[in-house]
């Protein structure tokens, strides 16, 4: 039981992470139809930026107080992250808009490798340790069993990820939901001409969309880096098909779907990883993937999609 | 509005020129800005770039985290960031003037020569005072191939008409038929032209011959099925584990025996893996097959016992020729028809089969284009709707596509099990997939022609790149330029993308023939969107 709910903790913790990267794939898929296949990598970018810019601020700067500096490289690296996610977009996408749709999602394979690479060769190829650097917890409940006494603990980094996680998914659904920017945004993923007729700048709207996909991206690149203290150029891609997988789950295009997806995904795969085998935690998360598509293609909160003829 | 282009009178001008037309008028008096001078305009563009350019490479090119004793340090440097800001400012510039901007001959002429004088000047900065002559002398060499390469560029791209002029009709054919003449010469062309060299040359011939192989064999199902697949690997990797398995377990099997089991297995696992994704298209289809890559993947990195896990495979046999062993000695092949040994003999033993192996996936599928199955694969591709309402058979179509491209694939996985003697699931990542489907995309989908040229400029050239000791002389002793491959990779593959998003070779020839045999454009032709 205990056990179960150490599982459950470590799960959500996770899921927050999926799920803030699954809604940078959801809204562009949402918005102009395509997998933003360098997504992931955008998240390790952004992790590589956080990581930067916390031994610019501790190191050289020198500052101590940790809340002050975890503000900083939360607004540093959302600002620098986003200006990625936005170059991506210019270069790659806009070219190929009204193209078939096969093109965007070759040049989003061939941006995904170029930021791998562009990391490995500026940053090394070796994994970046950090030092856990916000410790301690609250311990919940205690257990004992056979095997000894096991305890329930809600550390203060996983309160911290959930908490975060849960402020910004507010901030972000009144952003979409409240502002004439999640209109345009809407109007958009219904009919970009239309939206377009009615004086919404589309080109404009789909860049926003883009950087704010990358801001949350880095916020997960922050919380990756701090709870499991390493980075590599290569965490992108299985993060990446993950939080697919998540907004896919959740229902494709549906934002609330993508947490909750998300969420799913980070149990499942804690779940699996604490009661079977930890090697094949990868294999659960991509048979959800294929039977959630097979099966449900639009996902738990998504809407079905009409044949067109 | 002012019109500067004169109004067409006759009716009938070919379809689009009234776009063409409108696309030609400058922008409405009330919607242009206040016009600045173009050079204005041009360096406030690259100022823009360049500080863009700045701020994306600050955490990246200015500051680099490295692992030292006690902890991260951070190392800096700056002089690598200004470089990269002032390429991107003069580079900008130099596009812009050339390209977008209507710009006077003296200016151009100017501005091209700041650019090339920047470029001398970035590579004078770097280099040690011994060598500053030579590298002025690099960088103004670079700046002239750069400025002339972009000339060129705008010219082609302002005077449709010479380019049009490029494409001979039946060029395609002519170009085939040259290509399998040199490739059937190739190892001895090699022996006689670069006897140093030639063991290199026809390993690197084999390499590209293998990617040639495979992107025909993704062909059938991107290119002519019109199913994005993402995870081919998988075959790939089936191939090549059934004849590593095989040949371990049991003696009596070597290539020839394990090569058409592989791609009988292999062809099993393409229906096996095809058959829950028959509903699925586009997108959709892409990602559950890359994700049954992943599986088979993870599967063989974590089945230790059967597979040998992350350590792989090894001592896999070489491929004999009616049972003669390319060895040293007695028995072997050079003894047996009294020839001299050298090992270059077995590399153009190699080379032969996937050569001979590749020519068949080609003959076998521009057969099959012919047949009903190849007919019903592209008439998959344009429209699957119509598929069914004709009675077409869509389950069987779609299963015969997976499978016989998988075949090709398993084929080619147990070539490269022999050659390399040695497999492990590093070989088998997604980056292969994605490598396979750039070289089908890019070469164009549906043409054949295409896949070789694709595989030749990508692979090759990715290849080239270890052999450019030259470079580090210019950038330096600690450039290496093989870690750049995969990075050149990534942008050759956007860059082709953009430009000719329908692939290099942008013309397709029809597999059902009207009277007379036309080309059509790549545009005309349905690419894997499932609609």
């Amino acid at each position: 039981m205990e056990y179960l709910i150490q599982q459950l903790i470590n799960g959500l913790t996770l899921g927050s992470i999926y799920g803030l990267i699954a809604i940078g794939y959801t809204m562009v898929y949402g918005i102009i139809g395509m997998i933003n296949f360098a997504h992931g990598d955008v998240f390790m970018v952004g992790s590589f930026i956080a990581l930067a810019v916390f031994l610019l601020l501790t190191t050289v700067l020198g500052m101590t107080f940790l809340p002050i500096v975890l503000l900083l490289v939360l607004i540093i690296s959302m600002i620098f992250t986003s200006s990625w996610g936005w170059i991506v977009e210019r270069l790659a996408y806009r070219p190929l808009r009204g193209s078939f749709r096969l093109a965007p999602l070759i040049t989003a394979i061939g941006m995904s490798i170029v930021l791998q690479n562009f990391v490995q060769v500026t940053q090394g190829a070796r994994v970046k340790p950090l030092p856990p650097q916000i410790s301690g917890g609250v311990t919940l409940m205690e257990g004992n069993t056979e095997a000894g006494t096991i305890v329930v603990q809600l550390s203060y980094m996983q309160m911290i990820i959930i908490g975060l996680t849960f402020v910004l998914m507010v901030a972000f659904s009144l952003l979409i939901s409240k502002t004439p920017l999640g209109r345009a945004q809407r109007s958009c993923e219904q009919d970009q001409k239309m939206a377009s007729l009615l004086g919404v700048n589309v080109d404009r709207t789909i860049s926003l969309t883009f950087v704010m996909g990358a801001a949350l991206a880095s916020v997960a690149g922050i919380m990756f880096l701090l709870l499991y203290g390493v980075v590599d150029f290569y965490i992108g891609f299985l993060a990446g098909v993950k939080a697919f997988t998540a907004a896919v789950l959740g229902g494709i295009g549906s934002l609330p779907g993508a947490m909750l997806g998300g969420l799913l995904i980070g149990l499942i795969e804690t779940l699996w990883s604490g009661y079977f085998t930890v090697e094949y935690k990868d294999v659960a998360a991509f048979s959800i993937l294929a039977i959630v598509l097979i099966f449900m293609p639009s996902g738990l909160l998504g809407k079905p999609e009409v044949e067109k003829v | 509005m002012t019109s500067s282009a004169s109004q067409p009178t006759d009716t009938n001008h070919p379809e689009g020129a009234q776009l063409k037309r409108e696309r030609r008028l400058p922008a409405p008096d009330h919607l242009s800005k206040k016009t600045a001078h173009p050079l204005q305009a041009a360096i406030k563009d690259a100022l823009i770039a360049a500080a863009l350019a700045g701020m994306l490479g600050f955490f990246f090119f200015a500051i680099r985290t490295d692992i030292a004793t006690g902890g991260l340090v951070i190392t800096t440097r700056w002089m690598l960031w200004i470089v990269s800001v002032l390429l991107v400012f003069f580079g900008r510039l130099l596009i812009q003037v050339f390209i977008l901007d209507p710009l006077a001959r003296g200016l151009k002429i100017t501005v091209a020569a700041a650019f090339v004088a920047a470029l001398m000047a970035i590579f004078m900065l770097n280099a040690s005072s011994g060598e500053l002559f030579s590298s002025a002398v690099i960088g103004f060499l670079l700046g002239i191939a750069a400025v002339g390469i972009l000339s060129l560029v705008v010219r082609f791209r302002d005077d449709k008409e010479a380019a049009a002029n490029l494409a001979v009709p039946g060029l395609g054919k002519w170009v085939g038929r040259i290509l399998f003449v040199f490739a059937v010469i190739l190892p001895f062309f090699f022996m006689y032209m670069f006897p140093a060299r030639d063991r290199q040359f026809i390993d690197l011939a084999i390499l590209i011959m293998t990617y040639i192989m495979l992107g025909w064999g993704l062909n059938i199902v991107v290119g002519l099925a019109g199913l994005l697949d993402l995870g081919y690997v998988a075959f790939y990797a089936v191939g090549a584990y059934s004849f590593a398995l095989l040949a371990t377990h049991f003696e009596f099997i070597g290539f020839w025996v394990a090569l058409p089991l592989a791609g009988l297995l292999a062809a099993f696992w393409g229906v096996i893996l095809g058959f829950p994704v028959l509903r699925l298209r586009g997108d959709y289809l892409a990602i559950v097959t890359l994700a049954f890559g992943e599986i088979i993947r993870v599967v063989l990195l974590n089945w230790y016992e059967f597979t040998g896990g992350p350590d792989g495979l090894s001592g896999i046999p070489k491929p004999t020729l009616f049972g003669l062993e390319f060895k040293r000695g007695e028995g072997g092949f050079a003894d047996y028809f009294g020839i001299e040994y050298d090992s270059i003999q077995r590399f153009i033993f190699l080379y032969y089969i996937i050569f001979v192996l590749a020519i068949l996936t080609n003959v076998i599928t521009m057969r099959l284009r012919k047949m009903p199955v190849g007919r019903a694969w592209e008439a998959l591709r344009e429209d699957e709707i119509a598929c069914r309402s004709l009675g077409i058979n869509t389950t069987n179509t779609k299963l015969t596509a997976f499978a016989i491209g998988a075949m090709f694939g398993g084929f080619a996985g147990s070539f490269f099990a022999t050659r390399q003697g040695f497999i492990s699931p590093e070989s088998f990542t997604f980056l292969e997939s994605a490598i396979i489907l750039a070289i089908v995309v890019l070469g164009g989908l549906g043409s054949q022609i295409g896949v070789v040229i694709a595989s030749v400029v990508m692979i090759g050239g990715i290849e080239l790149l270890r052999n450019l000791d030259f470079l580090q002389a210019i950038f330096g002793e600690n450039f290496e330029p093989t870690q750049y491959r995969m990075l050149i990779f990534g942008l050759a593959m956007v860059l082709i993308m953009v430009w000719k998003p329908r692939g290099l070779i942008s013309s397709r020839e029809p597999s059902a023939v009207f009277k007379e045999k036309k080309t059509i454009g790549a545009d005309m032709v349905g690419q894997g969107e499932g609609h």
